[in-house]
């Protein structure tokens, strides 16, 4: 029988988190790049819960949850601290979009505009999966979930997805991006840029749920890859405010990606909405334009 | 066990939790197939696929949930995923 | 050394020699002075701590369970609006057993809104597992800081401390005060030292969740923490009055209480009041007397009990009300204490929003008493109801 190595998780098995989680891949995926002279801030949500269920913890690094809105705070005060004492670890904070986008934009907003010191990395899985798949401001258009359904008078969530990046880079951040847990490497890349660029950086992961979304465990590689290839999800850096380098792709209609998740099923059946897959096919596009996604093809 | 005061704790007691026991599908790696690219074990979102002193992977079916990622992601199809007999 | 000090002032000057490594406030009336003097304490050397200029009451406090998680000591001050603001992390911070000590300068809280004193927004807290010291004067306010920080970092308690002292009343008054000097406070007050905190070196979880089967013992255990706390209290406050001449060990204390007939007990500011109110009443040969309380949690119960034990009747002052329930809180509490003697226990709830408390009053409440009236709001103006 050949002997196991094991490789250096500061991540732990055990947790609770569904199987085929992206969010739980990304937690992997960042405490690796991170190391282990990080503290981690943990929000209330799906990580934070399928982590830590007393006396388990999967964590291997110094990690802290206080409550739902306030991780960025909670950062704010530990920096703090470790100037005083002279310490040197990172902090990063990771947050789910609900934790990000909406209860605790108060909390960022002061954090980023004060310039602290940390990586604020958002698993952006596009609902709040924790307490059972309401929507937040990081729901794509016409998304269902329990709160924003699908119905005879509605085609699910009404909004487009806040644009986290551009805010927080208008608050000043050196660094932010976007990254998708279906390319670690530059997952784990951008990780790194935003824990050693001083100041507040920004990481925001698209981490597909299996459960919250509607599809089998075993796509969320393959979900997470096709919401770039339609241009529905953007990976790009932005450099003091100004974007630097973008995932450009051959573009896949999106209804390659709609079809594949029950929370949009309601775009094809009973009837097909063209109207709706239009209308997101018009934001893939003008994702297209704004950042230059498509890559030219030579014609013969 | 003693409570520890503000409901804190070390590493470790995670592993107490043997998710494979979670499991329906039960993956198996072919190492005739495996290339040795190590994708299986980046995209676990357990951290259960390990290499052993070859350079093969497999999984720690103590703690493998079943999700087939791997099966899905292999790009030499070493992986299969059957439904377990319990 | 002796000075002549605005509240505030004397209370930043207190904070400034407890050498927090962190502070994090927002400003809010009439809590400013505190924030202000403590910034420019920083900016000019004074203070060797980080100053965080959040943007609300919420992240203020949730600065500081950050850092007291990490390892530093940490102060906040607030009141009022800000305090219920940061409600949520007020029962958080205790919870998770982080000594942090935030001063309140108590005021009313809205609607209507108020910016005057009175007790309502410390006291709607009490449930949250934080110790609360309420200060009679500038001296009390300045002094109890230092019990409050010995208190809520020994490793026998950890728990959060308030040191309540009435907004304008105290806070924005002159008093003369007898500051520590700095070797005087590093004597008493060592540094914070936790045995578990944020570190890489030993990576603790912390604020983990509890499921039915841990929570309910999580909840014993932080009672139990409050219940030890009066020990440690009387040990501290004791240590305190040996090293420095005030002895802080008495979670209350008596005032012409010994052969008194009708007892008031107060918190708080309106004790002074009391008290001279007392010798002008002993002067017209009334046996009055004051129970004032100085420690309201732990709610020291078996103490009030056995003060009041010897007088015929109890006049209870509240500066807050538990609306739609019997009165004030502190009435509510001490009826409790004494479950089970036949001593008339009676409530007013008094001087709301920063209503003037005089010594006429204090002198009508126990008049009122003594007739068996009480159980009501007192001063109200009758034209407007």
């Amino acid at each position: 029988m050949a002997e196991k190595k094991k490789t250096c998780e500061l991540f732990d098995c055990g947790h609770r988190a569904c199987g085929g989680c992206g969010a739980a891949l990304a937690a992997r995926l960042v405490t690796q790049a991170a190391g282990t002279e990080t503290i981690v801030v943990n929000s209330t949500g799906c990580m934070e819960v399928f982590s830590t269920p007393y006396p388990e913890t999967a964590w291997k690094v110094p990690w802290i949850h206080s409550l739902f809105e306030n991780a960025s705070a909670v950062a704010s005060g530990i920096e703090a601290a470790l100037k005083k004492q002279g310490r040197k670890e990172k902090i990063v904070i990771m947050a789910g979009d609900g934790a990000t986008f909406d209860i605790g934009m108060i909390c960022i907003s002061g954090a980023f505009e004060r310039g602290h010191d940390f990586a604020y990395i958002c698993y952006d899985n596009e609902a709040y999966m924790n307490t059972g798949i309401q929507r937040s401001g990081a729901t794509p258009y016409d998304a269902s979930t329990t709160t924003s359904p699908a119905g005879k008078f509605s085609f699910g969530n009404k909004r487009p997805k806040k644009d986290m990046p551009a805010i927080l880079a208008a608050h000043g951040a050196p660094y932010v991006a976007t990254a998708s847990i279906a390319y670690p490497a530059d997952l784990k890349q951008k990780v790194e840029k935003a824990i050693t660029t001083p100041g507040p950086c920004y990481v925001q992961v698209h981490a597909p749920c299996c459960t919250g979304w509607g599809f089998e465990g075993n796509q969320t590689i393959a979900i997470a890859k096709l919401a770039i290839e339609t241009g529905l999800w953007v990976n790009f850096e932005m450099v003091d405010g100004k974007v630097t380098k973008v995932k450009k792709v051959v573009r896949k209609p999106v209804e390659e990606y709609l079809k594949t998740q029950k929370r949009f099923r309601h775009l094809f059946k009973p009837q097909r909405q063209d109207a709706e897959i239009a209308h997101i096919q018009a934001m893939a596009d003008r994702n297209a334009e704004k950042y230059g996604l498509d890559i030219k093809l030579r014609k013969e | 066990m003693t409570l520890a005061v503000g409901c804190r704790a070390r590493p470790g007691k995670s592993r107490d939790n043997k998710t494979g026991s979670w499991r329906v599908f039960k993956p198996s790696f072919d190492h005739e197939k495996c290339s040795k690219c190590g994708m299986c074990q980046t995209l676990c979102p357990e951290g259960c696929v390990h290499e052993d002193a070859e350079g093969f992977s497999d999984p720690d079916y103590t703690y493998c949930k079943g999700c087939g990622i791997c099966a899905t992601e292999c790009p030499k199809e070493a992986i299969t995923m059957n439904q377990e007999e319990k | 050394m002796m000075e002549i000090t605005e509240g505030s002032h004397a209370v930043a000057e207190a904070v400034r020699l407890c050498r927090p490594q962190v502070v994090s406030a927002y400003p809010i009336t009439p809590q400013t002075h505190i924030v202000e003097a403590l910034a420019d304490f920083v900016a000019n050397g004074k203070l060797d701590a980080d100053y965080i200029t959040v943007e609300n009451e919420l992240s203020a406090l949730s600065a500081c369970v950050g850092a007291s998680a990490a390892g530093s000591r940490t102060y906040s001050a607030t009141t009022s609006q800000g305090l219920l603001l940061m409600t949520e992390v007020v029962f958080n911070a205790a919870g998770m057993r982080l000594p942090v000590v935030m001063s309140i300068a108590n005021r009313a809280v809205g609607a209507p809104l108020s910016i005057w004193n009175d007790q309502q927004d410390s006291i709607s807290l009490r449930d949250a597992g934080w110790l609360q010291f309420y200060a009679e004067d500038n001296q009390e306010a300045t002094d109890l800081h230092f019990l409050a920080y010995k208190v809520a970092e020994d490793p026998k308690i950890q728990l959060p401390a308030f040191v309540c002292f009435d907004g304008f009343i105290l806070s924005h008054t002159y008093e003369p005060i007898d500051m520590l000097s700095q070797e005087q406070v590093d004597k008493y007050l060592p540094k914070y030292d936790p045995a578990e905190k944020l570190d890489a070196k030993d990576p603790i979880s912390f604020g983990m969740y509890a499921t039915p089967d841990y929570y309910l013992e999580f909840r014993y255990e932080m009672d139990q923490a409050q219940k030890r706390a009066k020990d440690v209290i009387a040990k501290a406050g004791k240590e305190f009055g040996t090293m420095f001449g005030r002895d802080y060990s008495a979670l209350v204390e008596g005032y012409q209480l010994e052969d008194a007939e009708t007892a008031i007990v107060a918190m708080g500011s309106v004790c002074g009041t009391v008290k001279d109110a007392i010798d002008e009443m002993r002067a017209a040969c009334i046996k009055v007397g004051l129970l004032k309380i100085r420690v309201f949690r732990p709610f020291p119960s078996e103490e009030i009990a056995q003060a009041l034990s010897k007088v015929k009747r109890v006049a209870v002052l509240d500066k807050n009300i538990s609306l739609g329930a019997k009165g004030g809180a502190t009435a509510i509490e001490v009826r409790d204490a004494m479950y089970g003697s036949t001593i008339p226990v009676k409530g007013y709830v008094l001087g709301l929003g920063g209503r003037d408390i005089r010594k006429k009053d204090i002198k009508e409440i126990v008049s009122l008493c003594e007739k068996g009236i009480g159980n009501q709001f007192y001063g109200l103006r009758k034209e407007l109801i």
